[in-house]
């Protein structure tokens, strides 16, 4: 047997050289005359050991990490293609304790084989969610979502099997499934990985999706900013086209069902399903107004489902294992699992799946390890640039829909992002409304103009002038953004420079030395 | 880059661009991209040219242009360098990086070097918040950027 090697391709591995990794292996084989096999899969999630390179042994998967291209020749002398022993050792990858702690059902494939390999996709339980879909009856698929308890993890946590529902109802002459790629909150990734360490699960759950609500079309908008995830899904969707799992006749069954990979242009608004759905159309980026929902008025005015990426690549295993199998992980009304991203400021970063339910210290100190400064953790933003700022006092808060949204929070697309003790909460909460000015579409008021007058009101505060005043002013202005914007970006810009003021009030004290000091 | 194209010829290669993808559902991303791919940048010459084989008014193709930040008026330097400066990189000093990296090629952001060498970004995330601060030369994603990296960087798009 020749050894296999993998080596990730995985951005996330890319951008900490993979890429010289490989070539360094590849060059070493040359000049030992070793036959091997490189593969390039995607990446487990565990950022800190990436580039972590894998060996096939006998005895099973053998991991090194984080290696460097100056590693490699010592790897060959070790022996690694073997699993001898090396200072970047790991042993079994699924052994790992970052990742045997997590409860892998999204991401149970990701990172393991070739994400275009679809006969590695099937080895490990792929196309059996759809193999069971296209023997059902719509309705049927509907009912089994629903029970399962998905709620969109693009952040609204709507209930996934009832936005079906509405589509499968609702009559029109076409539908579409469309996916939400435009993953744009910073510390999240979850969508980026899958797409490119296992994009036949996406392609799987929206294959489900269109069979169950009559849309024959799919789009994935995927954001600009991530090159490697549109070229692998485009290669993907290839892939599946030529196998029959897309086409008129999915898996042979009556069911016809095609996609697009489309490429967002660097709007951070077109994350916001109406948004995306007008960006789709070839319009400006610009927020619609509901009611119609899309789903009974969406792209192009047809019954349009849309998705984030991580709901619909839960999909498949909810029609594979069950629903009851999928709503058994979980706490109250949140269901199943969620992939946590930890990132930022922190020693174990990457991409952590469980059920929900995990307090937030058990995330950040445990899991995480802390700050990868060292020095302690003063706050840790949850949800993204749209999320609230927690202090340590909040570390308690299980990782719940509901316990986040009593705390003034939200989890979002489940990213969070650590901060030690040098951050700077009134340059935060400035940085909240800047990007909102930045980013706004400009259809409401309160978002496009609030957010401008907020750094203005912020930037008075850092200045010392007349704090009580422009402190009662920025939260009278966030009451307003909150109620009166259109969609998320004005109306939960709030959160992160409320949660600031709230938490960390220290920061926003008239400091004169403050402004002498920048 | 200093050749400058003749109207006409931006016409007529937009023009082939226009009709190899009109057929698509909600063509004028996807043709958008398709000329900046092709020029580098959207020129204005193009915008009469799609407008008119996508039977949309000048105005609604202009307004299309503007709203998204990835569409160029003009040329980008021969390197593109964006710098993530969202949350996840703030925490981890992408302030700082982008300091330096302003203080060695001389320029702010949006500005290309007069060299026309490269041309300096902010970028709000590349999904490499576990490997912050990062950026992006070229399509290419470097991640934990340090002052040994950001000095090589910066000596490879000046050279």
């Amino acid at each position: 047997m020749i050894p296999r090697i993998y080596i990730p391709g995985d951005s996330g591995a890319l951008a900490l050289g993979a890429e010289k990794v490989a070539k360094a292996i590849a060059k070493e084989l040359a000049d030992r005359g070793i036959e091997a096999k490189i593969v390039r899969n995607g990446s487990r999630g565990a950022y800190f050991l990436e580039p972590m390179v894998e060996v096939a042994t006998a005895n099973g998967r053998v991991a090194y990490g984080p290696v460097k291209p100056s590693d490699v020749k010592s790897l060959f002398d070790c022996g690694f293609l073997t699993g001898g022993h090396h200072k970047r050792w790991l042993g079994a990858p699924d052994k790992i304790p970052f990742l045997a702690k997590q409860t892998r059902l999204t991401f149970a494939r990701c990172g393991i084989n070739d994400p275009l390999s679809l006969d590695a996709y099937k080895s490990l339980g792929g196309l059996k969610g759809l193999q069971n879909a296209v023997a059902m009856a719509p309705a049927d698929i509907v009912k089994q979502v629903t029970e399962s308890g998905l709620r969109g993890r693009g952040g609204a946590g709507f209930p996934t099997g009832i936005k079906w529902k509405t589509v499968l109802d609702t009559a029109g002459d076409r539908k579409y499934i469309v996916c939400n790629a435009d993953e744009g909150d910073s510390a999240t990734f979850a969508d980026r990985m899958i797409m490119e360490g296992d994009p036949f699960v996406l392609i799987e759950g929206m294959a489900i999706a269109g069979i169950a609500t009559g849309a024959t079309k799919g789009f994935v908008y995927i954001r600009s900013e991530y090159p490697h995830a549109v070229a692998t899904m485009n290669k993907a969707v290839e892939v599946a086209r030529k196998a029959g799992v897309l086409g008129v006749n999915v898996l042979g069954s009556p069911n016809t069902f095609d996609m697009e990979i489309r490429v967002g242009a660097g709007a951070y608004v077109c994350g916001e399903e109406t948004s995306l759905l007008n960006s789709l159309e070839g319009k400006r980026g610009v927020v619609r107004a509901k009611p119609p929902l899309p789903a009974i008025q969406g792209l192009f005015g047809k019954p349009t489902v849309i998705n984030n990426v991580i709901s619909l690549a839960s999909v498949p295993i909810i029609m594979d294992k069950g629903a009851a199998f999928y709503k058994d992980y979980g706490m109250g009304r949140s269901r199943g699992t969620i992939p946590i991203q930890i990132a930022g400021n922190v020693k174990h970063g990457g991409l952590f799946e469980a059920a929900f339910g995990m307090t937030l210290g058990e995330i950040v100190d445990d899991i995480g390890g802390g700050t990868a400064s060292g020095r302690p953790v003063k706050a840790v933003q949850v949800g993204g640039p749209l999320g609230a700022y927690f202090p340590r006092a909040l570390f308690d808060t299980p990782f719940d829909y509901e316990a986040f949204a009593a705390k003034d929070g939200l989890i979002g697309h489940a990213g969070i992002t650590v901060f030690d003790d040098t951050a700077d909460m009134l340059k935060q909460a400035r940085f909240a409304m800047e990007f909102c000015a930045i980013e706004s579409c400009g259809k409401c008021t309160p978002c496009r103009i609030g957010s401008t007058r907020g750094v203005e009101t912020i930037d008075r505060l850092a200045a010392g002038i007349e704090p009580e005043k422009n402190l009662a002013l920025v939260t009278d202005l966030c009451n307003t953004m909150k109620f009166g914007s259109l969609c998320a970006l004005g109306g939960f810009t709030p959160y992160p420079v409320m949660s600031s003021i709230t938490h960390f009030p220290e920061d926003f004290k008239p400091a004169p030395t403050r402004v002498a000091a920048e | 880059m200093t050749m400058q194209l003749a109207s006409t010829e931006i016409a007529s290669r937009t023009a082939a661009i226009v009709q190899e993808m009109k057929g698509l559902e909600g063509p004028l991303l996807p043709i958008l991209h398709g000329i900046q791919e092709e020029f580098g940048h959207v020129p204005q010459e193009a915008l009469p040219v799609i407008a008119d084989g996508l039977n949309l008014s000048r105005a609604e193709v202009y307004g299309v242009v503007t709203f998204y930040h990835d569409f160029r008026a003009r040329p980008a330097g021969r390197h593109v360098l964006k710098l993530c400066q969202a949350e996840a990189c703030q925490s981890m000093g992408s302030d700082a990086v982008a300091a330096k990296f302003k203080q060695l090629l001389g320029i702010g952001f949006h500005e290309t070097t007069r060299d026309g060498s490269v041309t300096l970004e902010p970028v709000y995330c590349l999904g490499l918040c576990a490997c912050s601060p990062s950026a992006m030369l070229d399509g290419e994603v470097i991640g934990r950027l340090d002052d040994e990296k950001i000095e090589e960087i910066a000596a490879e798009v000046r050279s």
